[in-house]
């Protein structure tokens, strides 16, 4: 690990960098005898060059470099190549082993390890849950934003309340139900259907993924239809509309906002996750892109330099996606659950 | 139509509910078995409490999160006072700033604050968990914040330096109550978003466990039976709290 440490010249830098801040600081404070306020962000914009700025030059330093430092474009070669990540993904002395148990690395490795391949599978399973997530959560903000219906205000706590608890706690729940013997299979043998593998397929992930996000996509929904005018659809009525009429060209255009939102706060932490994939998937689906990254600075097929640049591929993703989302609601009226 | 209404809102509350609900009452179960009903027993209960690693994650757990929310509350409103003052120019590119973290995926987040840990040669545990937790709290302080100081008289902290306070007490005594609310909004914000957290911990602190990366990192090595009743006792606490809360807000509104 130590060639991936910077080099001694950089502690002097960071020494001197905070000794004089500080003494500027303490200067300042002195002369002017207290501070205008603009002085009181200069701790965050410190915190933020240390703790962000300088972590994600770090990243796009080691996707641009090879192992010894020097600089490369291998890393980002090496995402569309698919056939050198199948043999990168096994580190050579796990590969002679394999070789001595008779197995050849293609039996080995799972299928579908293409970089691509596995971008493209990830964004459409995200894409996948957000669809399934606005399909069923609009309706249900729809609702509860209702005037007629009096529990909307508690409905949102019962809707956050399984939220709060534990991310891996409440999708290991998940995973317990989707067990062989678990509830659902104990049901379906009830019934006479009999036991079906549910756990580590690619729907349990979904269904995981739909589990967690779902509320995400009603706050902001209902928040937006919650501000609404209500007099607007009057309006519309008393002008002749009907119900599916107003729906159609007076709430769903002005519930647009609350709708990019939901999709944003679904369909981002979607395309990264790991730890859904990992625990409802058990290593027996198709990666996601998230894994992906994972294992190169966690996991066996460790490569920083490669994972880094996957990083780099996601970091523009998301800003490509965020980047249409905002042109569908450049105002960002939507908001968030804040 | 109206029954319908609430029938498939039921549904979706079960949804949500059932994984959680059954498992609370599995963790009464004395069998191993999760197919059989084998009698109520308190049994997992008492393994859960003889378990160190539980004991010590929920320690970090908490420690982590109510260490980052009173750290990454005080420089966030502090950092929002300051962009508030700011001229448009550096406003924009504080703003812009502030929003990276928010847009990065966590995972990345997580990478690139460990990446940054190696590099320096801080050895990764408790205290890059709690920097990374800072790290990703503050720009939730900084959101909740703003909006209250903008709706706030622009005017009355200067009146106050004018009737000879120091800019320090005018911060204390003027600025700071007004602000209050959003204060706590971004403190709460802060403390359960650091709770929650699971990927940016897996990347910073992989010796130390928190209590999402010891639950992660035992999911794979098969069922542990005293995770039911840590959902359930975390469930019920949940709910407790909840009323807690909700009484108090009650009685402040009469």
């Amino acid at each position: 690990m130590n060639d991936y440490q910077m080099p001694s010249w950089g502690y002097w830098v960071m020494g001197v960098g905070l000794a004089l801040y500080l003494v500027l600081l303490v200067g300042y404070f002195i002369k002017c005898r207290g501070f205008r306020r603009p002085v009181f962000a200069s701790p965050y914009v410190l915190w933020i060059v240390i703790f962000t700025v300088i972590p994600v030059l770090l990243v796009a330093y080691f996707a641009l470099t090879d192992g010894n430092g020097n600089f490369t474009l291998d890393n980002f070669r090496d995402f569309w190549d698919s056939d050198y990540l199948r043999r990168a993904a096994i580190s050579p002395e796990r590969a002679e082993k394999l070789k001595e148990r008779g197995m050849t690395l293609e039996e080995y490795l799972p299928p579908n390890s293409s970089n691509v391949d596995t971008l493209i599978h990830s964004i459409w399973m995200a894409f996948q849950c957000t669809v399934i997530c606005l399909l069923l959560g609009y309706p249900a903000a729809h609702i509860m934003a209702d005037r007629e219906f009096k529990l909307g205000a508690t409905l949102v706590v019962l809707f956050m309340v399984p939220m709060w608890m534990n991310f891996v706690l409440r999708t290991y729940a998940l995973s317990e139900l989707l067990e062989e013997d678990g509830l659902i299979n104990n049901i379906l043998k009830g019934v006479g259907i009999g036991a079906r593998q549910l756990l580590n397929t690619d729907g349990a992930i979904q269904l995981g993924m739909v589990y967690n996000y779902l509320p995400f996509m009603v706050f902001p929904i209902y928040n937006s239809l919650n501000k609404m005018d209500y007099k607007l659809s009057e309006a519309a009525m008393d002008l002749g509309c009907n119900k599916w009429q107003t729906f159609y060209k007076v709430t769903l255009p002005l519930s647009v906002p609350g709708v990019i939102s939901g999709i944003t706060m679904v369909f981002m932490p979607a395309v990264t996750t790991f730890a859904i994939s990992r625990m409802l998937g058990g290593g027996k689906t198709p990666p996601l892109f998230g894994d992906l990254i994972e294992k190169r600075f966690s996991g066996s097929a460790l490569n920083w330099n490669l994972g880094s640049a996957l990083s780099m591929v996601m970091m523009v993703l998301i800003l490509i996606s965020l980047g249409f989302l905002q042109k569908a609601d450049p105002k960002g009226e939507g908001g968030g659950i804040i | 139509m109206k029954v319908l209404k609430r029938f498939y809102l039921a549904l979706i509350l079960v949804f949500l509910y059932a994984p959680i609900l059954v498992m609370i009452v599995q963790s009464f179960n004395a069998g191993k078995s999760r197919a059989v009903w084998e009698g109520f027993s308190f049994r997992w209960y008492a393994e859960l409490f003889n378990t160190a690693q539980i004991k010590d994650a929920l320690i970090v757990t908490l420690t982590v999160a109510a260490l980052a929310t009173i750290i990454s509350t005080v420089l966030g409103t502090l950092a929002a006072i300051g962009i508030q003052a700011m001229k448009a120019r550096p406003q924009t590119v504080m703003l812009a700033l502030n929003n990276i973290p928010l847009t990065m995926p966590d995972i990345v987040t997580g990478i690139s604050l460990m990446l940054l840990f190696i590099f320096t040669g801080v050895p990764r545990g408790y205290v890059t968990m709690l920097l990374a937790h800072i790290t990703f709290d503050i720009p939730y302080v900084i959101l909740s914040v703003l909006p209250k100081l903008k709706q706030m008289n622009q005017n009355s902290y200067e009146a106050a330096l004018d009737l000879g306070a120091t800019p320090t007490y005018a911060l204390l005594h003027v600025i700071l109550p007004e602000v209050m609310p959003g204060v706590i909004t971004g403190a709460m914000l802060a403390f359960t978003l650091s709770l929650d957290d699971f990927t940016i911990s897996y990347f910073t602190s992989p010796t130390v466990q928190n209590l999402s990366t010891l639950i992660y990192s035992q999911s794979r090595q098969g069922i542990k039976l005293y995770m039911y009743a840590l959902s359930a006792l975390m469930f019920v606490a949940l709910l407790v709290l909840l009323l807690l809360v909700n009484k108090r807000s009650s009685k402040a509104e009469i």
